[in-house]
């Protein structure tokens, strides 16, 4: 294991209620993640989830607790302007809507803003966009306007923006719940490559199951609380806790369960569909002599 | 090909097209400087002859120019009526009991031209040649020096960069905004004015919502991306004059001088001077 690239220590945050009332959203999250990590923060809706992806970004101020980013504390009271800008650099965040992050009317210039307020060379943005706009596989959009693109076009043009920032870690903060199916694959091989290729690490915030199951480590968020955090096979063997927790267990995952319960000896990892597949098929094998 | 959606740009292969947007915004003043040089009928025709040569060479067709000019039409007619009846000088001309001036004719044409200069001079070098995202870039490049006396001139390309990324995308949430509402049984066709103009509010109150959602998301989101103000930023597209930016900017210098040249020499109403009317 690396060193710990992030590291959060009992992270306490809480909304301001109209009335002078605290509505607590976490409650002492402490989790590190390090360098080139690919993970998954589950949970369903209000769970807390993206108020830790702002918080890691300091779009919001932690009520209490400490968040360290490579070695800077960010939620430091002498945290400069400077301090924050590097600190951007290095992590940055697609959103929700792909619609609300884009800021230029052709693809190439928004792709080029990130770097451009970074204050690159016109050469080195030039660069950073063609290849930026190959990683993603949107090169040939590149004159393009981004409002005549599909949802998942555009979710990749802004990935696009924020890769040729070359951050070190890239936050999903749902950036897949607003894609038709089609588009929402797109983004997560995206996310994929990014990660195995490029070596960024990848917090990917979700709510559904088949996303988390492609991270390397999953951690399951409740209440504020951290529920689970293990590998997705560990994860999604306990069907019970997920249920408890308000989520859905991922279907190749509820049909190795609902087999087993019918006195199909089963054993083994079952997370995705091929895996569910392999096991299934490996049964037949030695149950039928197929 | 870029598809425009939006204002008057007309995609054609001109030299126009390809000059630099700062120089066709200096060309534009430039030009309209000329139009208001411009006094005697030798300069008119000079004016006549360069607005004819600056449409064929932008590739524009003149149909295309001609509906520029239509909303303006009636103000042009109501001041050549004006100039026509209210200045008076040169040779009498009556008609009926009418009485009208030669000089109150001249008047009356030259201001029906200049105006007609200065929306041909306008429209073919600000808009019909030039997309809005480099009109911005040139004029935040051009005016770049107001920054020194504080004028927040990159703020204001930034803010009309956005206002022109985000027209289609509310448009789009306005069709979708009505279609909802009809489905739920909006009536916005029949009625009283008063009764329709108030049909429109259930469309305007969740358009705007929706958009201060979307500015305040979009703010997050530049700020994500390292954002902080035109401080220390560098662009991808650099603009550079070329060689043809300087040559024709030294066409309408030279044109301009020509027409202070003929000014000095007091050609000023050679027709009429010569009792021609």
């Amino acid at each position: 294991m690396e060193k710990n690239f992030i590291e959060i220590e009992n992270l306490s945050y809480a909304y301001d209620e109209d009335e002078g009332d605290k509505v607590p959203v976490l409650n002492g999250i402490s989790l590190n993640i390090s360098k080139g990590e690919y993970v998954a923060v589950l949970g369903h809706n209000g769970s807390g989830k993206s108020t830790l992806a702002k918080l890691l970004n300091m779009i919001l101020t932690p009520t209490s607790g400490k968040i360290i980013v490579d070695g800077v504390d960010i939620t430091s009271d002498e945290l400069t302007e400077d301090a924050m800008f590097e600190l951007r650099k290095k992590v940055v965040m697609v959103f929700q809507n792909p619609d609300n992050q884009l800021v230029a009317t052709i693809v190439e210039e928004d792709v080029a803003f990130g770097p451009e307020n970074l204050g690159y060379p016109s050469e080195e943005i030039r660069k950073r966009v063609d290849e930026a706009l190959r990683t993603v596989g949107m090169s040939e959009y590149a004159h393009h306007e981004p409002h005549r693109l599909s949802g998942g076009q555009k979710q990749r043009i802004a990935i696009a923006g924020i890769i040729a920032m070359s951050p070190e870690c890239i936050i999903f903060d749902e950036s897949t719940s607003m894609l038709d199916p089609s588009g929402r694959k797109d983004v997560l091989n995206t996310m994929e490559k990014l990660n195995k290729e490029k070596g960024i690490t990848v917090v990917t915030i979700t709510h559904y199951m088949n996303e988390a199951a492609q991270a390397d480590r999953v951690v399951v968020i409740d209440d504020g609380r951290i529920l689970m955090d293990g590998t997705p096979a560990e994860i999604f063997s306990k069907p019970d806790v997920l249920r408890n927790a308000g989520l859905d267990v991922p279907q190749c995952s509820a049909i190795v369960e609902e087999l087993k319960k019918l006195g199909v000896p089963l054993d083994g990892d079952c997370y995705s569909t091929e895996l569910c597949a392999e096991l299934i098929c490996n049964y037949l094998t030695n149950v039928q002599g197929l | 090909m870029k598809n425009i959606s939006f204002g008057q740009y007309y995609p054609a292969e001109s030299i126009i097209h390809r000059l630099d947007p700062r120089t066709k915004v200096i060309l534009a003043i430039l030009y309209i400087v000329c139009s208001f040089v411009c006094q005697s009928a030798i300069g008119f025709t000079a004016l006549i002859f360069s607005m004819l040569a600056i449409i064929l060479i932008s590739k524009i067709p003149i149909k295309t120019i001609l509906r520029s000019i239509k909303p303006v039409i009636i103000i042009m007619v109501f001041m050549a009526f004006l100039n026509l009846f209210l200045v008076k000088g040169g040779v009498e001309l009556t008609v009926w009991k009418i009485t009208i001036y030669s000089k109150g004719i001249y008047t009356a044409v030259t201001s029906v031209l200049r105006v007609i200069s200065l929306i041909i001079g306008t429209g073919i070098f600000l808009t019909y040649t030039t997309t809005p995202i480099e009109l911005t870039d040139g004029i935040e490049q051009l005016f770049g020096f107001l920054k020194k006396i504080k004028i927040p001139v990159h703020e204001f390309a930034m803010m009309m960069t956005i206002a022109l990324r985000f027209i289609p995308t509310l448009m789009e949430e306005t069709d979708k905004i009505i279609s909802a509402q009809k489905a739920r049984g909006a009536d916005f066709t029949n009625g009283s004015i008063v009764k329709r103009a108030k049909a429109l509010i259930p469309i305007l109150v969740p358009l705007f919502i929706s958009a201060f959602r979307r500015a305040d998301e979009l703010a997050i989101a530049m700020e994500c991306r390292c954002y902080r103000g035109g401080e220390g930023r560098t662009k991808l597209h650099v603009l550079r004059y070329r060689t043809r930016d300087f040559i024709s900017m030294f066409i309408f210098i030279a044109f301009l001088a020509g027409l202070i040249l003929i000014n000095c020499f007091g050609v000023e109403y050679p027709f009429i001077e010569n009792g021609w009317f």
